[in-house]
């Protein structure tokens, strides 16, 4: 394991939009060793409130530089939201497993639902450098869900959109956007982030047609590298079931090793 | 620079500072962020005969300045533990401290006995406090006679130094203290997590699956450093200080209270190179104060004109 603890990151730059956060940091070190689907714990305060890292997936990386996207959803992820450029904060990565990157398949489609995206930008980037261009499925309740299309966009990427008010894109969800758009072809390899139900349905639909997909799960960590045991969940693996670490063994797991939850 | 070796008398520690049972993994995890070998000590996971599969998720959720964690035990048992793990750990200069659980008081025995060849084993540190095997946090911590039984037939059957680990979920912690001292526990650590819960308000449901958890963090410090103090004045026995220790002050405070050494744990996940930042700051403290040995310091609370029984 060669993971790294960098106490005083500087942010570069920060960009809000709406709910959702992009902050640049400087981190030489993690930046070199990063893949794509893997994550970085964050401290977003110094005091003891709240207490623990957050995890965040590496959403890209340039140079010297990683990038994560969020949602400000909570204490946590408000704090950091609240950070200047040129605050320092402390960061440990790259930790976890992430997307397998196979250069031979060629089709490979892509599916984010809201912050899920988050992972899947440096995914594509990645993708595009061993020449393959995937296409994407962007998935939100509304426009400001869809806050990276433009960036995607920008690097020349193939983009659907859906929105479950319409206001953007496709009217419905993602999923339905998708699988019509595979009605009668298959994608060699998917890859999906977002909410258990939509990431359930592609797994269903990508197993009966027998399609390599991976999926980026999300948890609450204590630790992000192996030693709490806070973050397992039901995980076929060999053939049995058991509770497995979702930072050590995953976030990145196949579609038959996932035991999805009920709603 | 000063001598920061402590004497447990059964154990001699290079510095006060150990790793807590259950925030350290089996110590190789943060061999990435410290040199093991500078430690006091590491006290592994909590080992069962059997490898076990824990609690169902959720088991953590974050409240004010602490963690509320209901993990239940998830490990991989002494045979894997021996096999994978020793040969690792063996190769630092560091007391390794084996902590034993069972659903039984059979199962500790079979837990130190399957162990005791290994020779670099210093001691165990038997796990009677886990407020998240049983309902309601049930387990023989909270009683002292089944906290002298399983001290008991322990230490008939191990050779090997006995740190019992109490719970801080009774009315009198130093009564159990004494108990364990009676049935032979060569030390006593405290203490364990406080069982606690927490509730998700728009689902009205517990945040945890298990409903309970156990709290750690620097949120049960001044309870835990209380209990340690109390401890401390009625055992003869070296006591270990833990909760919620993230600084060197924190461990000063417990070692002035009265403890030999300290466990430093859940501020291990938020930083896992916190032990030797705080041996640091033990080293610079002693230098500031011109402390020579750091056991100059242990137990030596001034109390002033108030004596503790009219305190309140």
């Amino acid at each position: 394991m060669s993971v790294i603890k960098n106490s005083s990151s500087r942010i570069i730059d920060k960009k809000l939009s709406n709910n959702y956060c992009v902050i640049r940091l400087e981190a030489q070190e993690i930046a070199s060793k990063a893949q794509p689907g893997q994550f970085v714990m964050i401290r977003t305060t110094s005091q003891t409130y709240p207490l623990l890292r957050r995890p965040f997936s590496i959403h890209d990386v340039n140079g010297n530089e990683i990038e994560i996207f969020f949602q400000k959803i909570g204490l946590g992820t408000n704090l950091l939201s609240q950070k200047k450029i040129n605050d320092s904060v402390d960061v440990l990565g790259p930790l976890g497993k992430g997307f397998h990157l196979d250069a031979k398949r060629k089709e490979v489609a892509i599916i984010g639902g809201g912050k899920g995206i988050a992972p899947l930008y440096f995914l594509a980037r990645r993708l595009l450098s061993l020449e393959i261009s995937p296409q994407i499925f962007y998935g939100g309740k509304s426009t400001s869900d869809l806050c990276l299309k433009n960036k995607f966009e920008e690097k020349g990427i193939d983009i659907f959109c859906s929105t479950e008010d319409g206001s953007l894109g496709f009217k419905g969800l993602i999923t339905e956007m998708f699988e019509h758009e595979f009605e009668s072809s298959n994608p060699e390899q998917i890859y999906s982030c977002g909410p258990e139900l939509m990431m359930k349905k592609i797994a269903q639909w990508a197993m009966k047609r027998k399609i390599n997909a991976e999926f980026s799960l999300e948890s609450v960590m204590g630790c992000g590298f192996g030693a709490c045991w806070g973050c397992v969940r039901k995980i076929k693996k060999n053939g049995e079931y058991g509770l497995h670490k979702i930072c050590e063994e995953g976030p990145v797991f196949y579609a038959d090793e996932i035991v999805w939850q009920e709603n | 620079m000063a001598d920061l070796s402590v004497d447990l008398g059964f154990l001699k520690l290079k510095n006060p500072i150990l790793s807590a049972s259950g925030t350290f993994g089996y110590g190789v995890e943060f061999s990435p962020f410290v040199d093991l070998s500078k430690l006091g000590g590491i006290i592994v996971k909590g080992l069962y005969f059997s490898a076990r599969e824990g609690n169902p998720p959720p088991r953590l959720v974050e409240t004010a300045s602490g963690l509320l964690n209901s993990i239940g035990l998830q490990g991989i048992g002494v045979k894997r533990f021996s096999e994978e793990i020793l040969p690792q750990l063996k190769k630092y200069q560091t007391a390794i401290i084996v902590n034993v659980c069972g659903e039984s008081e059979e199962e500790y025995v079979s837990v130190v006995d399957f162990l005791k060849k290994e020779e670099c084993i210093s001691a165990y540190e038997l796990n009677i406090s886990c407020p998240n095997i049983k309902r309601d946090g049930q387990c023989p911590a909270l009683h002292p006679d089944s906290t002298f039984s399983i001290v008991n037939l322990v230490k008939k059957n191990t050779s090997k130094p006995i740190i019992t680990k109490l719970s801080p979920n009774v009315t009198d912690v130093a009564e159990i203290a004494l108990s364990a001292q009676e049935a032979g526990s060569d030390a006593v650590s405290l203490v364990n997590t406080f069982l606690g819960m927490a509730i998700d308000v728009e689902t009205k449901s517990p945040e945890l699956a298990n409903i309970f958890g156990g709290l750690s963090g620097p949120a049960i410090k001044p309870i835990a450093l209380r209990m340690v103090y109390q401890v401390a004045n009625a055992v003869n026995i070296p006591v270990i200080g833990i909760g919620g220790i993230m600084s060197g002050k924190d461990a000063l405070e417990y070692l002035i209270a009265g403890a030999k050494a300290v466990e430093v744990g859940t501020a291990n996940f938020i930083d896992p190179e916190i032990t030797l930042k705080i041996v640091r700051e033990l080293e610079n403290y002693c230098q500031r104060e011109e402390i020579h040995k750091i056991e100059e310091i242990i137990g030596t609370l001034k109390i002033g004109t108030l004596k503790l029984d009219n305190a309140g």
